[in-house]
């Protein structure tokens, strides 16, 4: 099969969309004359020209409004935040406007609209730039919240979130964007809501999404070589959550390692935690075990993000706690 | 009040009675609205329009059904002026199953597709941007309408309206942006929110054509309107226009606006724009006041039936909670 990269598979994922529906369009800061903060969009303007993909002013409230007063007028808007950190400016469209117009209109205006960009630490970009939103928007009624971990995963899920009629946030990361991988030459959608079992294992379930997904397959092959056999699980959506894919693999692992790049608190592993125990509480020989960034301001110095961010060693340490192989 | 030599033309009386009827339409469900609210058969936030009856009705007559209508929280005369029926207003209040947004929204977030009426927002100044986006579709789509987009004097300090205005005259949108300037944001005046007391002004820093309108006339507001859609509507962008009007009530029914004199008042209501239609169609003798009596008999059955209606209206079933959060059907809602 032919091997691309993360931002081409998102590039062929809003050009094939756009060439199936002319509704569908691109707005956000520098994706059309500069090809793409990330290069994501290199070449649409070209094809679709300045009325379908569209250059903004620094104004993440004010062009996140206008793509939700497009989508309440019928169009199907990509909204590229150049990070989900910039999209806390706009952070009143997206819930106040795209997640509550359905409900608060009593059923007559849908919005699909999709919100995407990255999310999450990039390297030594300093607290602001660095945060991870997953659990933010996951947490809001009316929105779908979409994490692929690789080129594959990241064109179907992409194609199915432009098609959606609700609202979806589609993170992504500036370090995946050069990831290449595996991706066929003919049309697919993969579905939201559903999780994929990455790697099979009797051992241990860790569940992970986003970008740790890589990291936890490392870590995978680093317990393989002593013995373990952990199954690995890429959530792929957050909102809605596939629990019964997790659910079933816990009760039969008995074992379970949550890895997530977001804070501790109020996070998606909580929630992950929450239903393991309500709905395989027999089944646990061991407490969950989380593996989350560290609850402060990401910092600068290279010392201090080693410190902070899960890595294939606390990974490990944490699916040999929960087995008790110390 | 702006001091402006407008050449008013006469109005024929279907035009002019039009404006009559629903402005005491407004009025009266207003009133009717403020009492129901006192007796606790509506709750909640209820922002009351009287006193500003010319704005919404002076507007409606300037655009078509197809033209889009987008507004902030104080929203029933806006919806009642497209044409939205009053039982379903009524409804709404009362959150029953029957109002216009099928009890879901309350007087805040009045919606009516049917109408192109695209709602009452709740945030001050959000749905700037959301009315700037509706006329990007209309103009993407090349479609000859308009996007009426509504707010507060409070609205126009918000970041919202600024980066708006940019895009949407960068982009030469059409939407008509209407500032309704009832003098107090809540309870803070124009004058100790900005230096630029004069709302219109802030067009200016963007190239915008704008400019103040009398909104106690509803003639004046047909007219500038007129003008400002025509423009929007032959690709020229969009229009400021700051309409300035008044509140009779408080910002909202708690609120016994005690930050103004009972003089600044009593000389609006001596402007009221019915009063003043009123006298228009008597002096140009374009009706009898028998038939503006009969309007008046008109509107006290709609109002009689549409508190009935509302009265005998169901609440939504509690199955209805979790209907309309997502367009998809069977969105696995976590229940447990």
């Amino acid at each position: 099969m032919r091997i691309i990269q993360f931002r081409e598979a998102l590039r062929e994922a809003m050009q094939e969309e756009m060439r199936r529906d002319p509704n569908v369009f691109l707005m956000g800061e520098e994706v059309a004359e500069y090809n793409g903060a990330y290069k994501v969009s290199q070449g649409m303007l070209e094809e679709f020209g300045s009325k379908r993909v569209i250059d903004t002013p620094i104004s993440e409230l004010g062009f996140a409004g206008i793509g939700v007063g497009a989508a309440m007028a019928g169009l199907r808007p990509i909204i590229e935040f150049m990070t989900f950190n910039f999209s806390l400016v706009a952070i009143d469209q997206v819930v106040n406007s795209a997640a509550k117009m359905l409900s608060m209109s009593g059923g007559q205006y849908n919005i699909p609209i999709v919100f995407r960009g990255p999310s999450g630490n990039a390297g030594q970009l300093g607290a602001q730039h660095s945060q991870c939103f997953e659990n933010w928007y996951a947490n809001c009624p009316g929105l779908k919240v979409v994490t692929p971990s690789n080129p594959y995963d990241a064109k179907g899920l992409l194609k199915t979130a432009i098609r959606d009629n609700d609202p979806v946030i589609f993170m992504e990361s500036e370090l995946m964007y050069g990831n290449k991988g595996e991706v066929p030459e003919h049309e697919y959608l993969i579905p939201i809501g559903k999780a994929d079992i990455k790697k099979q294992g009797s051992d241990v379930t860790i569940v992970s999404f986003g970008k740790m997904v890589n990291l936890c397959l490392e870590a995978c092959q680093a317990l393989e070589s002593e013995g373990i056999q952990a199954e690995m699980i890429d959530l792929m959506s957050l909102r809605p959550i596939d629990y019964d894919t997790l659910v079933q693999s816990v009760k039969k692992t008995n074992r379970c390692v949550i890895v997530e790049e977001s804070w501790p608190l109020a996070a998606i592993a909580g929630e992950l935690t929450y239903m393991i125990q309500k709905r395989a509480f027999d089944y646990l020989d061991a407490p969950i075990l989380r593996v989350t960034g560290s609850d402060v301001p990401l910092p600068y110095a290279p010392t201090l993000i080693e410190a902070y961010l899960p890595n294939v060693k606390k990974i490990v340490h944490a699916v040999k706690q929960v087995m008790y192989r110390n | 009040m702006a001091k402006k030599n407008v050449k008013i033309e006469t109005y024929s009386k279907e035009v002019t009675l039009r404006w009559y009827h629903q402005m005491m339409l407004m009025r009266r469900f207003e009133e009717k609205a403020g009492q129901l609210y006192g007796q606790q058969k509506i709750r909640g936030f209820c922002h009351l329009y009287i006193g500003q009856e010319a704005v919404a009705a002076g507007v409606e007559s300037a655009i078509t059904p197809e033209d889009y209508v987008i507004t902030a929280y104080r929203d029933h005369g806006q919806a009642l002026a497209r044409g939205v029926s009053a039982r379903a207003c009524m409804a709404e209040l009362y959150g029953k199953i029957t109002g216009c947004s099928k009890g879901k929204g309350g007087s805040m977030h009045f919606f009516s597709k049917e109408h192109n009426f695209l709602g009452g927002h709740g945030i001050v100044g959000g749905q700037i941007p959301l009315g700037a986006g509706v006329a990007f579709a209309i103009k993407y789509r090349e479609e000859k309408k308009v996007c009426i987009c509504f707010f507060g004097d409070g609205a126009a300090r918000q970041g919202a309206l600024h980066e708006a205005f940019n895009m949407a005259m960068m982009w030469k949108l059409p939407v008509v942006f209407i500032c309704e300037n009832n003098l107090y944001a809540m309870g803070t005046s124009v004058e100790r929110s900005s230096n630029v007391t004069d709302i219109w002004k802030i067009g200016l820093a963007y190239d915008m054509p704008a400019e103040p309108v009398n909104g106690m006339n509803v003639i004046e507001v047909h007219e500038a309107t007129t003008k400002a859609v025509q423009r929007a509507k032959n690709g020229e962008g969009p229009t400021l226009l700051e309409i300035k009007t008044y509140r009779y009530r408080g910002h909202s029914m708690s609120d016994p606006a005690k930050y103004r004199t009972k003089e600044e008042l009593e000389k609006y209501k001596e402007l009221d724009p019915i009063a003043n239609i009123k006298s228009y169609i008597l002096e140009n003798q374009l009706a009898k006041v028998e038939e503006i009596e009969a309007i008046d008999e008109e509107i006290k059955t709609i109002i009689a039936d549409c508190v009935d209606f509302a009265e005998k209206s169901p609440y939504p079933d509690p199955s209805e909670l979790y209907n309309d959060v997502y367009a998809e059907p069977n969105y696995p809602f976590i229940m447990e």
